[in-house]
């Protein structure tokens, strides 16, 4: 069997695993790069509205900072964020857009003088400043208090990685395309790389390497109507989940976008919203602010997206064939507009609902669209529990986004995290002590494991069908584990998906191929999927509050007294268990910068941490010294929560912006 | 047959396997409202062939992975409606490209030679710019128009169409020559035209071109394929020129 022997292993050719990729390499160690399809295909191409950033170049994003940005996630993540890697996040995030448009990243700029936009229905007359001309720009998105999104028109997804990728081509990083990761080699303490499936030929071979990185983005794909490519279907979560060694954290976390278009789920961006587009319902009524009166349209994406579900209730969805979904009004942006800087969304809606968006709305209805929950890490991307094992980007949880990401912090994180991570990756491969010697018996048994595991999947004559196991999965998903979720659904969901999961040991295979059979790669993913399935169900099930996307109908009060924690899932080694072990992990209010609070949204009902109210005092007080004595907002930062010692030394530099010159050194 | 059901004719062929011979091969089903080409297909393998080989990803049009011939013309079959199509369908893999199996064809990896060939990244001379620092400024008009050529989603369309790729295998094709251009345009490159003359100023770069130009035809982002190489044929002539 062939071995192929490397430094960095990196699963997964998308933003954040191409990046980090680039770091390890340019720190000299070798790399070798696996994708299912190739890297210019990944999904991180279908981001549209931008990434956030606190460039602060537009005149509404004047006032900007890392501290704005930061405050904006954590709220967004109703505090189930790691505090200290939302810090590192926004310190990096300026870099990395310099970086890419260093790099050629066509970020769209700033002209000075006078536009006309549209804000709150209203065309308000903007001036952006001189000095700011040429400057890369930003746009408005939900539920942050600045314009911070930068963007390249609504391409922004995949100008970021064209620029990567070739990026990656210029370094010479070996990618193999067309190849799947069936299972990391570890030997309970120490993961050593992965058995891999070559995708068109059938061939198991072993890849063999000091650090190992998961990439390979989300899993929409465990439900029915999502954003998602097909091709996220959580493989490198399953990957994780089937050591039974390493977890993953607050899978329950999952996203649902206010806008795929109905009824397919393709996505339609933010960005409509952020120029100025509004909801509206059978009546062609602005519904959202009757909800929402201050944010209205840009609140947060999971308010958003239960807004909209309960109008659907109320009665005032619009009535179609294919069932009730609501409209996206952005006629009143204009054509030239919608002609330069949403010219995906035209696309996509001239092509798959035959409209023009400058003339007719849009007809939507909220689609799963992102994973928060992950490969359980921490700061370094380094899984605590099985030494030489990374994840970044949406198939991590080291933690970001809590329970709700920002839009804009999807595509931000892949390339900040592959900055961070590939860093501390490489440190990691400069240690001496991390040089072991390759246990090639080890590898070669785990690739027997999984090669018998195929054959016998090719050889059973089960009556199951895997496709159709799959349909059944996606329905139970979308039906009892969505954007509403209660006890007895819950419960209905996992008694379910236990059983696709005990009939999907019984599948059959028509086609024997062992080469490229599209039918065998659905039959060993469902298995996995069904398990991920499962974490995500119980999960919410075992969650007796609501926070950020996680909702439920019973317990609808967020509870930071018995719930300010992370769920940690493990799956059983036992190949009989239907459920995972789940575990929690407390976060520590006494270290928090920003104590858990009101996040803007609805009544301010939640059950408080005891500990929040002695860490908000302690807060003030520490304010109140640093303002008597004159200190800059970077020494308070330093003095509630220091961070900066954990990046990497190279991304440690504080940000440059119009308002705020560098000092010469 | 009732007014519902279409024929999808599908030419397979698996050169994985020494038994497997190229023949149509064709597959009814119900037709439904909204109906794509990739809806169609996966029901197809779902339900009748679970061995058909396609590749889709975005489903959506942004991903360029699922470039087919229908009905004898280049499209990205998850942008294609049933509807607008006639009664017979007839499916074919992308000439040119490596074949993987059926419909499925190995873009990927022509494409990254193209680019190692070409070199298509940006040239700059500051290898590490200060990240720190205010980022370099660029008129909105040049980053406007180097994005409308960096739309591209090397799907492969405009190499299926070209009369040129029939013949030479070394072709770059529309794909290569719109990333010339679009460097080109880019105020942050520093190569000049010397420099591209010497990646595309022969005929395996612009002047193989023919000006036949289905490419601009059938580009599925409607890329100004037409005026770029046009422009580009002019200006690498002129250089040609200086050189001698």
């Amino acid at each position: 069997m062939k071995t192929i022997m490397t430094d960095v292993l990196v699963i997964g050719g998308g933003l954040a695993g191409l990046r980090a990729a680039i770091g390890a390499k340019r720190r000299g160690h070798r790399v070798l790069i696996l994708s299912l399809v190739p890297p210019k295909r990944s999904h991180s191409a279908a981001a549209q509205g931008g990434m956030q950033a606190s460039l602060a170049n537009v005149i509404r994003g004047q006032g900007d900072s890392e501290d704005v940005h930061f405050e904006d996630t954590v709220r967004g993540s109703d505090w189930g964020a790691d505090q200290i890697v939302a810090r590192m996040f926004v310190n990096t995030a300026p870099k990395a857009v310099r970086e890419l448009a260093a790099w050629g990243t066509p970020w769209s700029r700033v002209r000075r003088g006078e536009h006309n936009v549209v804000i709150n229905g209203e065309k308000v007359t903007l001036t952006e400043r001189d000095e700011a001309h040429g400057l890369i720009a930003q746009r408005d998105f939900g539920g942050t208090k600045k314009w911070r999104t930068c963007h390249v028109s609504d391409g922004t997804g995949h100008a970021m990685l064209f620029t990567v990728s070739d990026q990656v081509i210029k370094h010479d990083i070996e990618v193999l395309e067309r190849t799947e990761a069936l299972a990391l080699i570890h030997d309970g303490e120490r993961c050593y790389g992965a058995v891999v499936r070559d995708l068109v030929s059938g061939e198991i071979f072993t890849c063999m390497a000091k650090a190992t990185i998961i990439a390979t983005g989300g899993a929409g794909r465990l439900y029915r109507v999502t954003t998602n490519a097909v091709i996220c279907e959580g493989m490198g979560h399953a990957l994780a989940l089937e050591t039974g060694i390493a977890p993953l954290g607050n899978m329950e976390a999952v996203q649902f976008h206010p806008t795929g278009i109905f009824p397919a789920g393709i996505l339609v961006t933010e960005g409509c919203r952020g120029d100025g587009g509004l909801l509206r319902d059978v009546d062609g009524h602005r519904f959202m602010p009757d909800y929402e009166p201050e944010k209205k349209e840009l609140a947060s994406r999971d308010v958003v997206s239960r807004r909209m579900e309960g109008h659907i209730r109320s009665g005032r969805g619009v009535p179609s064939r294919f069932g009730e979904h609501l409209w996206l009004d952005i006629t009143l942006l204009g054509k030239h507009h919608i002609e330069y800087n949403l010219r995906e969304v035209k696309e996509i809606c001239e092509t798959f609902l035959g409209i023009d968006p400058a003339r007719h709305w849009i007809p939507v209805r909220p689609a799963q669209h992102y994973t928060m929950g992950g490969v359980r890490t921490d700061y370094t991307g380094e899984s605590p529990w099985l030494k030489g094992l990374f994840a970044a980007g949406e198939a991590a949880c080291w933690d970001l986004h809590g329970f709700n990401r920002l839009g804009g912090n999807s595509v931000a994180e892949t390339v900040v995290a592959g900055m961070i991570v590939g860093e501390f990756i490489a440190d990691f491969c400069d240690d001496p002590a991390n040089t072991v010697a390759q246990p090639l018996t080890l590898a070669a048994e785990f690739a027997r494991r999984e090669k018998s595991s195929l054959e016998e999947l090719l050889r059973h004559p089960g009556k199951e069908n895997a496709f159709q196991l799959c349909a059944e999965m996606q329905e139970i998903m979308t039906r009892c584990v969505g954007i509403f979720r209660n006890a007895d659904g819950l419960q209905e969901g996992v008694f379910h998906l236990q059983r696709l999961l005990q009939k999907s040991r019984d599948i059959g295979i028509t086609g024997k191929s062992g080469g490229s059979n599209p039918e065998l790669v659905a039959a060993y993913r469902v298995r996995r999927m069904l398990k991920l399935a499962i974490t995500i169900a119980q999960g919410a099930y075992q969650r007796t509050e609501s926070r950020g996307a996680h909702f439920r109908e019973d317990f609808p009060q967020r509870n930071d007294r018995s719930w300010l924690k992370r769920t940690l899932a493990f799956w059983p080694v036992d190949p009989e268990a239907t459920l995972p072990r789940l575990d929690y992990e407390a976060l520590d209010v006494k270290s928090m910068e920003l104590p858990p609070g009101w996040r803007g949204y609805g009544a301010k009902d939640y059950i408080n941490h005891p500990d929040t109210e002695e860490r908000q005092f302690e807060i003030e007080q520490i304010k109140n010294r640093f303002q008597m004595d004159g200190k800059d907002r970077f020494a308070l930062q330093e003095a509630l929560m220091p961070y900066t010692g954990r990046l990497p030394e190279i991304l440690r530099g504080k940000n440059e912006r119009l308002d705020e010159p560098l000092e010469n050194t | 047959m009732s007014h519902r059901q279409i024929t999808l004719q599908i030419l397979r062929y698996n050169p994985q396997d020494a038994a497997s011979k190229p023949c149509l091969q064709s597959y009814t089903l119900e037709k439904a409202d909204g109906m794509t080409l990739f809806i169609a297909l996966n029901e197809i393998r779902e339900q009748q062939d679970p061995t058909l080989q396609f590749d889709f990803v975005c489903r959506a049009g942004i991903c360029g992975s699922c470039a087919m011939m229908v009905n004898g013309r280049p499209r990205l079959a998850c942008r294609t409606l049933i509807s607008d199509l006639p009664k017979k369908i007839i499916l074919a893999p992308l000439p040119f490209f490596e074949l993987i199996g059926d419909l499925s064809v190995n873009t990927g990896k022509w494409m990254r030679g193209m680019s190692k060939h070409l070199q298509t990244w940006l040239h700059s001379q500051e290898e590490s710019p200060d990240l720190n620092r205010i980022e370099e400024r660029m008129e909105p008009e040049e980053a406007e128009a180097v994005y409308e050529m960096d739309r591209c989603i090397e799907c492969g369309c405009c190499v299926a169409a070209c009369g040129t790729a029939q013949m030479r295998q070394d072709f770059v094709g529309a794909v290569g020559l719109g990333k010339i251009a679009r460097f080109r345009l880019d105020p942050r490159d520093t190569r000049a035209d010397g420099d591209f003359y010497e990646l595309i100023g022969d005929d395996s770069g612009v002047f193989g071109c023919m000006s036949l130009l289905a490419c601009h035809d059938v580009c599925p982002k409607s890329l100004p394929l037409k005026s770029q190489i046009a422009f580009l044929r002019r200006k690498m002539a002129q250089t040609s020129i200086r050189q001698e």
